[in-house]
């Protein structure tokens, strides 16, 4: 079956998504992050969007479902790499992704997960690397 | 008067005819020359629309157009299907208002993402939403 793959990167899970969403890939990409969350004890979900052309409603209450369930179990999400032409849409579409965390790219959206994470310092945060 | 220089119909009977149609209205939207926030405006709304007629309206078509009006050449989006209809024009263009377990976003939404847009609908027979962009 298709499937978006989840991977494991230390505390984090990170999640690139490439192709174009449908119904199906969606429900399976929540149970997927909700059950390596419970299985893995991250504690930071990064949801890669830089591939992605659009962003409709459908996507946008993914993402928000996302957010919203690792937040209940304990971990925090961070969508990154939004095409400027995606964030322009996306605002006149009038969705405000209330709950979702975003970055511009993935280093700084792990920036902001390890610091959530490890609430210690810059030098901590490299020994754990 | 602006004149039809072509013209496809899709069905809209799966959550993959959705991926399909935003597909093609992409690449009408390049052809055409839309810049590329316009062209994900124009792919946005379809898959808004396209979605709509699926999930509310129990499928149906997608009808594209290219128009030309002078100097203007423009994308015209039809969608239609035998649905339910909708009971309250009004109150479903809000933002906020579903009656399924959406945002309620994706008509007004779609609505601001184009230029000229209209809701022709009758309860217990169906809806027809045109949406058309110029460039
Ligand atoms: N083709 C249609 N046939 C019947 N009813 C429709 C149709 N399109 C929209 N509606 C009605 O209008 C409401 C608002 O539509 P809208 O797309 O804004 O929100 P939604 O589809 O419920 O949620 P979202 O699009 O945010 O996921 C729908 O809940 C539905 O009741
Ligand atoms: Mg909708």
């Amino acid at each position: 079956m298709e499937r978006i793959p989840v991977l494991r990167m230390g505390s984090l899970l990170l999640i690139t998504i490439q192709v174009d969403m449908h119904d199906k890939l969606a429900l399976q990409l929540q149970d997927d992050v909700t059950e390596r969350i419970s299985e893995w004890g991250s504690t930071g979900v990064l949801i890669d969007i830089s591939s992605l052309e659009i962003v409709d409603s459908f996507i946008g209450r993914m993402l928000a479902n996302i957010a919203g369930m690792s937040r209940v179990l304990g971990a925090e999400t961070v969508v990154v790499g939004m095409q400027p032409a995606v964030a322009i849409t996306l605002v006149e579409l009038g969705m405000s992704l209330t709950g979702v965390r975003t970055a511009l790219s993935v280093e700084a959206g792990m920036e902001l997960l390890y610091g959530n994470a490890f609430t210690g310092s810059e030098d901590e945060q490299r020994t754990e690397a | 008067m602006s004149s039809v220089q072509k013209r496809e119909v899709l069905p809209v009977k799966t959550s993959n005819d959705v991926v399909i149609a935003r597909q093609k209205v992409r690449q009408l939207a390049v052809e055409l020359r839309f810049s590329l926030v316009d062209q994900t405006k124009l792919v946005t709304a379809a898959s808004e629309l396209a979605r709509n007629a699926l999930d509310h309206g129990k499928g149906g078509t997608m009808t594209v157009e290219v128009l030309v009006n002078g100097a203007r050449s423009g994308l015209k989006m039809v969608f239609e299907d035998q649905g339910p209809g909708i009971a309250n024009i009004e109150d479903a263009l809000k933002d906020g208002f579903t009656t399924g377990a959406g945002m309620g976003l994706g008509l007004g939404g779609s609505k601001r993402l184009v230029n000229d847009f209209s809701i022709e609908t009758e309860v217990g027979k169906g809806t027809r939403i045109t949406a058309v962009r110029w460039r």
